[in-house]
């Protein structure tokens, strides 16, 4: 069993080839297999190719500043908002928020050495750079793919067949790539908490994870197959989507809707465990509901994985369908309801850090719990089938994944920073990028709504010119998000280089990441810990005994 | 404060958030005028929803915003907050809450779902099928586009495939529509066709206050036929048969919009619906049926058109400009369009 | 997604084999991988079942499939997984060469089996691209024979370590273990593929 790790000194785990106390940045680029190099690997990627998307959205917003199609050829709008989607989706927030974080905190919070399966894990995450490779080349061969991220045929299969077919492949690989870690999370979290720790122990972004791996795990595959059929279709001559030959372009869109709304659930989960650890330290007060929570995560993947027709209610489906999907999807409100009045009462009575990781996730409440009432809106058929494929819907995602998934990201880089790299990021400079992030959110994403309520659809690049004010506004939105990610890599790259010096647990946290070095040892403890206190028993006289790394302290429970 | 009790202040706060809500419910002039009998059914369900959402985003927000407040860290505090890990109680009224309000919420759309007639597409149509009986009554040769799905074979294709959209509301149920009008979608325009009289258009005319019924259907790819003011949308799907049934209400022109990605151009796929009075209608349709019996060349010319060719024919009626269509031409033989071929 | 099945084994297998205790957790994490695999399966099936359900004639005339080879085919490939069973049952009893055998045997019945799919596909008289129906035939067979191969090279994999004095024995033989859910895996898939595609023609 895993336990016997303990025993276990760092340098028989890799091999007994030996290896140095500390990485090396150059071991930053290599296949290496320890859990918190690949950590950070998936995140500094993922924080590149958000920079990419994010440059797309802006040349995106650019060409929408007027009506007309002035800025970007039409095609070319159409492959960047292709792109646009699919980095963000895929190459960012996939990777930053499961990869990233999932990596580098889940063997660290259940006090393992390592993941389960190292060298897969590995292998997981080279998988991604390439796909993002192809995805540039698309652009090379073909101007890119131009089908919406969505990639529904019979367009799909008349536009830019190569780029349309590099884009397809490079989802067949991040796609085993989200199949690979969900397999490691699922075994490690399973099989190598120390074996002091119950599951009712276990910090809840570990029971996030387990949720997210689920729904990873039996909704990716489906996409895959989706893709491998439109690969065929679009190069091997077959006709599975091709109406003419009594194909079915419907099809597709249930196979790929059975993946892509789990898949957003697959970008807010890890984001709620972030939350759940990142309110409670810093309001310093115990999680208030610990397995309301844990159970709203697991409620949340299996509802998930049966509302996927809420984003076909106008296309081909039966009035039966509709309305099965309308009520699955509005059940959805009631676990996340839950998670979001936990948060909120664990906030109140509390001695609440304004701390920047704060600053995010109290944000992120905000703004999710307003996405999520439109996505509700969205989820009652009769009145999505007047919004469906206009603005509100761009307004109802990206108040969720930008205020929702992208806030939590930023809250989490915030809190968590310390740990990676030992060094503190310049609080000053974070409240800059919290207050110019907010505001830009609000401008952006807030009209759109209107927009799309009054006529106007999504993925035009050139639209009906009584809607060119709202949209400047939006697009000085964009702007102003643009600028708010400047202090933010400033304050990455310069605290990472000469930050204040952080110590072992500079929040006084106590879940068991903190009970190691800043940045943790290579096998993350000389000497396992062993777990004396649940990981958010604030206010009881606990917070003081997290002993230094290793050395643990004989408390009991009351 | 002393001397007032906590429920009191919930009491007051709860009657002014609820009347916050209301009014923003009542006030929030989001939604476009009202054109079909529709739009009221799916907008009353929508203040239902802003009033119920505001009024959850007001006591959240408030929440959040006193915490944050009144549970500040105080200067040289540095102690930790009360230990508390639950109330069941609570955890059980606010999982109950919401629990009502969506089953409230769930069976009123199904409700105005049925009103808006979403049970019936495809279940009376009152003039057949929409291939079957184009060719036969039109003046004009109308269907070089639907000839493509063919008679023989098509006819089988309809019988045994779903219609989707929406059909008579349950008022209607046994009438017939009053008007029968076939849309076809393609790269990048709308074809409005008239089975009774022949007429081809691109745009669409109906009569105010009448049953109108569209039969919608897509040549090449996916559009989506969208009249925000109709509050109503139907994919029109390459090979699968949709309705939209509705009656206008209000006199006007209003936008017809593509909503589905359809390609390069699809930003510029918009043209209009005319709900005209009764008469005017009247008028409009004989001054049409009157001018394409007089011009059996346009009929010639489409005998074996290529989409660019029928768009350009028809172009004085599309709401697109000139470049628009050089634009689309040029689009056009781009990929190929004219015929479906999609195993290139 | 298949460099990703054969993988996990191979690499892994070097990483963990300094100590056992991570033994079961690579056999968990391949039953993990497998369910959700068999999801992707589970998509190419329900495709031909919605195929199915919307076609009067199905298959359609000239596409009709073979049903004897592959009910042979069927055969060979349910009774090989009894077959690698008794092998990694042997080496569980530290009975090397008596997995040697099994394996050998389970080896040769895949590759039969592979070779009465090539033949299936030269004498079938149409194509991938023929129709509808021999789009969905070609594909998941295909797909699934394209599973019988990567399981072939596994147990050919363990064939060709057993050389190696005491790699395998009955403390260690997760090896074998992993090649035999492999195995199953690909069986099941083929028992629900062979219902649908051939025996649902039946009916
Ligand atoms: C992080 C990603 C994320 C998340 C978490 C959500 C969450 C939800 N989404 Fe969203 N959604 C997307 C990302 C996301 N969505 C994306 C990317 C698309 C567009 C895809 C595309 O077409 O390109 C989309 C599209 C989309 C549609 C299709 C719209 C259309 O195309 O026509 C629908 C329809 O039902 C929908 C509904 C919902 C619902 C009901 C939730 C719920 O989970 C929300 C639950 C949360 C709350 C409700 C708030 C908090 C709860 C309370 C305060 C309790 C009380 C509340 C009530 C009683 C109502 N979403
Ligand atoms: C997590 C996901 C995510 C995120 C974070 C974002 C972020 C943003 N999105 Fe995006 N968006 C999607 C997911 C996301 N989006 C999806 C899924 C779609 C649907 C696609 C489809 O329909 O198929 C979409 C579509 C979409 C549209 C609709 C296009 C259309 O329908 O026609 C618009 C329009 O305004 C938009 C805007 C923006 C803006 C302004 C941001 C801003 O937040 C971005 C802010 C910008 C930055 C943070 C980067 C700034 C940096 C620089 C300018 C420097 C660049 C330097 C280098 C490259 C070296 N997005
Ligand atoms: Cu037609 Cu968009
Ligand atoms: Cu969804």
């Amino acid at each position: 069993m895993a336990q016997a790790e303990v025993s276990i000194k760092p340098t028989e785990l890799q091999g007994g080839h030996g290896h140095p106390d500390k990485w090396k940045w150059y071991d930053y680029f290599t296949f290496n297999v320890d859990h918190k190099v690949i950590g950070i690997q998936y995140l500094v990627t993922s924080f590149l190719f958000y920079l990419v998307g994010g440059f797309m959205a802006v040349l995106m917003r650019t060409e929408l500043a007027t009506p007309d199609s002035d800025f970007l050829s039409p095609d070319l709008y159409n492959a960047f908002l292709t792109n646009h989607g699919t980095i963000m989706i895929f190459l960012w927030i996939v990777p930053a928020a499961i990869g990233g974080f999932g990596n580098y905190l889940i063997p660290l919070m259940i006090g393992a050495r390592d993941m389960a399966f190292p060298k897969l894990n590995a292998i997981a995450f080279w998988l991604n750079p390439p796909a993002g490779a192809l995805l540039a080349a698309s652009f090379f061969f073909g101007g890119g793919a131009q089908a919406g991220w969505t990639s529904y045929p019979p367009l799909s299969e008349i536009t830019a067949n190569l780029p349309q077919t590099l884009w397809c492949a490079a989802l067949v690989m991040v796609g085993t790539s989200s199949i690979l870690g969900s397999v490691n999370f699922l075994v490690t979290i399973w099989k190598m908490r120390v074996p002091s720790m119950k599951w009712d122990q276990m910090p809840l972004f570990c029971w996030a994870m387990v949720a997210t791996s689920i729904l990873a795990l039996f909704a990716t595959p489906v996409l895959a197959a989706a893709l491998i059929l439109l690969i065929f279709d679009i190069n091997f001559g077959t006709s599975f989507f091709k109406p003419d030959a009594g194909g079915n372009v419907v099809v597709y869109q249930h196979l790929f809707w059975f993946y892509s709304h789990p898949a957003v659930y697959l970008m807010i989960l890890p984001i709620f465990g972030i939350m759940s650890e990142v309110i409670p330290v810093h309001a310093r007060k115990p999680i208030f509901g610990y397995k309301a929570i844990a159970y709203s995560s697991l409620t949340i993947c299996l509802v998930g994985l049966f509302v996927w027709v809420h984003h076909m209610f106008t296309s081909g489906t039966a009035p039966w369908m509709r309305i099965f999907f309308t009520i699955s999807t509005l059940i959805v409100a009631v676990p996340t309801g839950v998670k979001i009045f936990s948060w909120v009462a664990t906030l109140w009575g509390g001695k609440i850090r304004y701390t920047t990781a704060m600053l995010f996730a109290v944000g992120l409440l905000s703004m999710f719990v307003f996405g999520g009432l439109s996505g509700v809106t969205l989820g009652a058929a009769p009145f999505d089938i007047h919004v469906h494929d206009t603005y509100y819907v761009v307004g109802h995602f990206h108040y969720v994944l930008f205020g929702g998934s992208v806030f939590g990201i930023y809250s989490g880089i915030y809190h968590w920073f310390p740990k990676m790299t030992g060094r503190m990021l310049n609080e000053p400079l974070g409240k800059v990028h919290f207050v110019l992030t907010f505001i830009g959110t609000i401008l952006t994403f807030t009209p759109m709504h209107s927009l799309g309520m009054q006529g106007m659809p999504r993925r035009v690049a050139m639209y009906d010119p009584q809607f060119a004010d709202l949209n400047q506004l939006v697009t000085i939105g964009s702007y102003v998000l643009a600028v708010s990610v400047i202090p933010f890599y400033i304050n990455v790259i310069w605290s990472w280089m000469a930050g204040k010096e952080a110590g072992p647990n500079p929040w006084n946290a106590m879940t068991m990441e903190w009970t190691t070095d800043s940045p943790p040892m290579i096998e993350n403890w000389e000497v396992l810990p062993v777990l004396t206190h649940g990981p958010y028993e604030y206010g009881m006289d606990k917070a003081d005994q997290v002993g230094p790394a290793g050395e643990p302290v004989a408390t009991t429970r009351p | 404060m002393k001397q007032i009790p906590a429920p009191f202040w919930t009491l007051v706060l709860g009657i002014a958030v609820t009347l916050i809500s209301l009014w923003v419910g009542q006030n929030h002039n989001l939604l476009p005028i009202q054109a079909s009998e529709q739009a009221p059914l799916v907008d009353d369900l929508f203040d239902v929803m802003v009033t119920i959402g505001t009024a959850l985003f007001i006591v959240v927000q408030g929440a959040i915003i006193y915490s944050m407040v009144r549970f500040r860290q105080r200067k040289g505090d540095e102690t930790d907050g009360l230990p508390i890990e639950g109330n069941l109680p609570l955890e059980a009224f606010w999982t109950a809450i919401p629990s009502i309000i969506v089953v409230g919420l769930g069976l009123y759309s199904v409700v105005v779902f049925q009103e808006m007639g979403g049970f019936s597409p495809g279940g009376h149509h009152g003039h057949g099928t929409m291939v079957a009986m184009a060719p036969q009554q039109s003046v004009i040769d109308v269907a070089p586009l639907l000839a493509q799905v063919g008679e023989g074979e098509s006819a089988d294709v309809y019988s045994r495939t779903q219609v989707y959209g929406f059909g008579a509301s349950p008022l209607m149920q046994l009438n017939q529509p009053d008007v029968t009008v076939n849309v076809t979608g393609m790269q990048y325009a709308w074809i409005f066709n008239y089975p009774d009289t022949g007429i081809i258009d691109g745009e669409l005319h109906v009569p105010v206050g009448k049953d109108v019924q569209l039969l919608i259907e897509a040549k090449d790819v996916i559009h989506s036929f969208w009249v925000p003011q109709f509050r109503l949308k139907q994919d029109a799907l390459p090979g699968e048969p949709a309705e939209l049934r509705f009656v206008a209400t209000r006199e006007g022109t209003y936008p017809v919009v593509c909503a589905e990605l359809c390609g390069a151009y699809h930003g510029g796929m918009r043209t209009q619906v005319i709900v005209h009075s009764p008469e005017e209608y009247a008028d409009w349709v004989a001054s049409r049926v009157a001018e394409a019996s007089s011009t059996t060349a346009v009929a010639q010319t489409l005998a074996s058109p290529t989409s660019a060719e029928y768009l350009a024919a028809i172009a004085p009626d599309l709401a697109t400009s000139p470049v628009q269509i050089a634009q689309m031409n040029h689009a056009q033989m781009d990929h190929g369009l004219s015929g479906v071929s999609m195993d290139r | 997604m298949q460099g990703a099945v054969d993988s996990t084994p191979v690499v892994t297998g070097h990483e963990v084999a300094a100590h056992e205790e991570h033994q079961d957790l690579r056999v968990l994490g391949l039953i993990t991988f497998l369910c959700s695999e068999f999801l992707m399966f589970a998509g190419f099936f329900a495709v031909f079942l919605v195929f199915r359900g919307s076609n009067a004639q199905w298959p359609p005339e000239e596409t009709e499939v073979e049903l004897l080879l592959p009910a042979v085919n069927t055969l060979i490939l349910v009774s090989s997984s009894w077959v690698i069973n008794l092998g990694t049952k042997a080496i569980k009893a530290n009975d090397l060469a008596g997995m040697r055998k099994w394996f050998g045997i389970t080896a040769a019945m895949g590759a039969v089996f592979l070779a009465g799919q090539v033949y299936e596909y030269m004498n079938l008289g149409y194509g991938l691209k023929t129709n509808l129906f021999s789009n969905c035939f070609y594909l998941t067979t295909g797909f699934h024979g394209a599973h019988v191969f990567i399981g072939l090279v596994l147990i050919l994999g363990v064939l060709w370590r057993s050389r190696r004095a005491n790699h395998y024995s009955d403390i260690a033989h997760t090896g074998p273990e992993m090649a035999e859910i492999y195995w199953h895996f690909v069986d099941v898939v083929w028992i629900v593929l062979f219902t649908l595609i051939y025996l649902l023609t039946l009916i």
